[in-house]
């Protein structure tokens, strides 16, 4: 009898990226065939936890025989491939698609995209101060969290998580179609008056804190956001027993976000509003 | 901060402009003479030697009320502490006001406490009864498995009297009336069984007492269940034909089963479903309940219950007694002790005298909460060991300030899939707040019990010791794998994600002991509906909040509208009542004052309120403390209640 039913078993392909032969199990995408040889890859619309949606194009690469660049993120590894992922055009597509992106939104607060734009020569000013912008004021309508569309690239990982790949709540949607498109609420009502029940698993996947804590969001008005002073302690959360998988972020003695592994077998990386925000309790120090 | 304040309060005008009673975190001991005096701050070394006097004055007398939002670790020196420090089993915690039928009713039909599978095998079944569970709202993230399961084929039926937004996902939705699933378990079951669906090799080589139980449910036919359960017949004979045709299939409750006078019946009542057509002991098909604490499962497999020690070992047996005598260099009392229940009636009867009570807050929790504070008042000693100042502590002799079990203390959590998990220490406690286990350790010292432990993994290597179900599971390995499910007997391998599969070997020295069918007998609730309390009050949680709403009331849900009693449309017109309007709610034992809420989910005669916000509407003043005999859970779930329109002057509106 085993433990788990182990499926078919799954073959190892043999290709090569960048020259280099590399083996990967069946069902890999190119871009974890990438990771596991070392080779990093920019990516932002690519989650961990969600189906591939090729929405941001920076991670594209050569595929020897395919007439357009491909998305690392979403095509699956096939046996004899010839990946390149540094080619001229492949650097040259990336760094279009950051100038483009870089240009248009506020990538202040993207991890790594400073180095990326540095790496591929990216030169997003280029387009002139007058370059197609939001330039709208964050969404400040609850105490949880926040939203700043001026930082939104349109990645859509928060609808699906929001929809029917976790949460399954529904409560935003892409409205507006073309240049008008953007994530909103039903009516782009405030978020209080939608279907939104505060599980914060959209922030979980956002890839440009465009979604963020309350709490981060107003430290870094403050200027006293500094995430090199801050731990990650995961823990298990204090409320129901299903025992999901907590890490807090935590900054001055002060539990400042709560994230979830996403490789956790109970969590999968989601949480509920009281796992996520309801932390404040142990730090009502009087 | 203003902008977005007085959106939040004027976002919706329908919501009260309330925000619940906020705890600030206890930093210094409290103590004091008498109970007409307030508390003054003391040292740690006064507080613990008033302590210390006060449980040892009450040899004899002792209960301790263990903690099920604390770690395994803590929870395993608290009983230790019972039995060792205090010679007493009288340990118990709130397991008892829900899950312990499930507890009960699951070891008598298995010989094991806990769930039967796994998160993971709700995704890969093809069938899923949620039974008296809103799992979208309680155990969210328990139903994200649950709609993997869906979106991967599986179909769901909803058993509850509320149409809950667990249900807005089923097949089918089966509304009973309140205390009446019994009638339904035993009419799918009689319908199983003429249906020619029963497993029949399944029931002959794995389980006893078959034909009783086919007697028993030979009278609840289709018409009669429909009669009392208020669910059309084809619904029900729909659930019984699809349960025991799937292939794979979960079985998931929650409170609504347990809390019930006769909750460990409700619970072998389904039982009785997964033993009639093998759906238990194999990958994907189980018995699923969910439990309600971080870690009331944990709780019980340290022994901070009455009838067991450590590992969910049975007192009673002689052999089990001998080893933890020799572990612990004591003599173990050869009998089970009193529950929670059972201890606040002796408070009653003058025969329990003190409680050392640890992150606990009965006075809000326990049914028919005014008869609670009265037992709690007449103790001559109660020691509250606690992160707040709870209504519990505010009753008490002396307080000693604790650390908080998931952000502040490292150990080891147990959810409702069995699986043990580190949790670990994030930030600095407050003050002078302290560790549980280093409270206890010094209280013991001053009863002359001199125990040392490095560290939590060192209370935690001692209870692998003394536990077979969790010998292989060291704080390396359970880092390894994320956690590790019990049982683990072996520190080199990970056994199945589901119990019992013994039930389907074919060698009977394997099979073990045999599953018995539970002959149970329908009996309704307790607190009958008449004329004078003409409506059905039945109790739950809200997404946000959690029970006494001590810990959920620290941070700024937006979805928060503090307690109403909610009532169906029909019944609002019927009383002329709207939205806001403030009612009286009266039951057999109390009344309160709470605003009306309309929810088109409950039914004509069926009102629905959370014990959340209890220092606004204190809703266990309505409940009634029928208990279950084999668990000692309270009926919260049924009570009979009036609603009346207050004098027009006192409106709130």
């Amino acid at each position: 009898m085993t433990v788990t039913p182990l499926g078919i078993p799954r073959r190892l392909l043999e290709f090569t990226i960048d020259g280099e032969p590399v083996r990967a199990p069946e069902g890999s995408t190119i871009l974890d065939a990438c990771r596991s040889a070392g080779k990093d890859i920019p990516t932002l619309c690519q989650g961990d936890t969600l189906t591939p949606k090729n929405a941001c194009r920076v991670c594209v690469v050569e595929v020897e025989g395919s007439r357009t660049l491909v998305p690392a993120c979403s095509r699956k590894a096939e046996p004899g491939m010839e990946v390149r992922t540094d080619t001229e055009r492949a650097r040259h597509s990336r760094k279009i698609v950051l100038e483009l992106l870089a240009s248009s939104v506020d990538l202040s607060t993207t991890p790594q995209v400073a180095e990326w734009i540095k790496e591929y020569e990216a030169k997003p000013d280029r387009f002139g101060p007058d370059a197609a912008r939001l330039n709208e004021e964050p969404k400040i309508d609850n105490d949880l969290y926040v939203r700043d569309y001026d930082k939104c690239i349109l990645c859509y990982k928060c609808v699906d998580a929001c929809g029917d790949q976790w949460q399954n709540t529904f409560a935003i949607s892409v409205a507006g179609r073309g240049f008008d498109a953007r994530i909103a609420v039903e009516h782009d009502a405030p978020l209080t008056d939608s279907a939104c029940v505060y599980c914060g698993n959209c922030i979980e996947v956002c890839p440009t804190g465009a979604l963020s804590f309350k709490s981060e969001f107003d430290m870094r008005a403050a200027g006293t956001w500094d995430e090199s002073a801050q731990t990650e302690t995961t823990t298990v959360c204090a409320y129901c027993g299903v025992g999901c998988n907590l890490t807090l972020h935590v900054q001055d003695n002060e539990i400042v976000k709560v994230t979830s592994p996403h490789d956790n077998p109970v969590t999968h990386g989601n949480l509920c509003i009281k796992g996520r925000f309801g932390y404040q309790h142990v730090q009502n120090r009087g | 901060m203003s902008r977005m304040s007085r959106l939040s309060h004027t976002g919706r005008t329908s919501k009260r402009d309330r925000t619940p009673k906020t705890y600030t975190r206890l930093t210094h001991p409290l103590v004091r003479d008498s109970r007409d005096e307030p508390f003054r701050q003391a040292t740690w070394g006064e507080a613990l030697d008033r302590a210390a006097r006060g449980l040892s004055a009450a040899r004899g007398t002792f209960g301790m009320f263990s903690c099920a939002r604390a770690t395994n670790e803590m929870n395993y020196v608290a009983q230790k502490f019972a039995r060792v420090v205090m010679g007493t089993n009288n340990v118990d915690s709130c397991n008892r006001t829900c899950h312990a039928p499930s507890v009960a009713g699951l070891s008598a039909a298995f010989g094991s406490g806990g769930g039967t599978s796994s998160y993971g095998e709700v995704e890969h079944t093809d069938l899923i009864v949620m039974w008296g569970s809103n799992a979208r709202f309680a155990h969210p993230i328990f139903f994200q498995h649950v709609l993997k399961g869906i979106r991967n084929g599986a179909r769901m039926y909803a058993v509850d009297p509320r149409r809950t937004s667990t249900a807005e996902w089923a097949e089918s939705w089966l509304g009973l009336n309140v205390g009446t699933d019994i009638p339904m378990a035993h009419a799918i079951g009689r319908e199983i069984i003429h249906a020619s669906l029963a497993n029949e090799s399944f029931i002959e080589r794995a389980t006893t007492g078959f034909e009783e139980y086919e007697k028993l449910v030979e009278p609840w036919t289709l018409s009669l269940a429909e009669k009392v359960t208020d669910v059309p017949a084809a619904a029900i004979r729909e659930l019984a034909h699809a349960y025991a045709r799937a292939e794979r299939a979960q079985l998931c409750w929650t409170l609504g089963i347990t809390e019930h006078h006769n909750g460990t019946d409700n619970v072998r009542a389904l039982i009785n479903l997964s033993l009639l057509t093998g759906h238990v002991g194999r990958y994907g098909s189980g018995l699923q309940p969910l439990r309600g604490q971080n870690n009331v499962q944990g709780g019980g497999d340290m022994g901070a219950i009455p009838n067991r020690l450590p590992g969910f070992q049975d007192i009673l047996d002689p052999d089990t007694r001998l080893k933890f005598e020799s572990a612990w260099d004591t003599v173990i009392q050869p009998h089970y002790g009193l529950n929670l229940t059972e201890m606040f009636e002796a408070m009653e009867e003058g025969t329990l005298k003190a409680v050392y009570c640890i992150g606990e807050n009965p006075a809000q929790s326990e049914a028919d909460s005014e008869q609670a504070i009265r037992r709690l008042r007449a103790l001559d000693f109660l020691v509250v060991q606690d992160i707040f100042l709870t209504k519990t502590a505010e009753l008490a002799d002396v307080v000693l300030p604790a650390t908080a079990g998931w952000a502040e203390t490292d150990g080891t959590t147990t959810n409702s899939e069995r699986r043990v998990q580190r949790v670990r220490a994030a930030v600095t406690p407050p003050g002078e707040a302290r560790e549980d286990i280093d409270i206890i350790c010094e209280l013991a010292a001053r009863l002359g019990h001199d125990w040392k432990y490095a560290d939590s993994e060192a209370v935690w290597n001692e209870l692998r010791s003394v536990s077979p179900d969790h010998y292989g599971m060291t704080y390396e390995r359970l880092e390894e794998h994320q956690g590790i499910q019990w049982p683990c007997p072996d520190t080199g391998r990970l056994e199945p994600t589901y119990l019992h599969g013994r039930l389907w070997d074919a060698d009977p020295a394997r099979r073990g002991r045999l599953a018995p069918f539970g002959l149970v007998q329908h009996d309704p609730p307790v607190d009958l509906t008449d004329e004078e309390y003409p409506i059905r009050l039945t109790t739950g949680r809200r997404l946000d909040s959690y029970n006494t709403g001590v810990q959920s009331g620290g941070f700024a849900s937006p979805l928060r509208r503090g307690e109403y009693v909610e009532l169906c449309p029909e019944d609002a017109e019927r009383y002329g009542v709207v939205v806001g309007e403030e009612v009286q709610v009266s039951s057999r034992r109390g009344a309160v004052v709470a605003p009306v809420w309309v929810d088109p989910a409950l039914r004509p005669g069926l009102a629905f309120m959370t014990m959340h916000f209890p220092d606004e509407v204190d809703t266990n003043q309505l409940t009634i403390e029928a208990n279950c005999p084999i668990a000692g859970t309270a009926e919260f779930k049924a009570s009979a209640i009036r609603i009346e329109k207050l004098p027009v002057a006192t409106q709130v509106r």
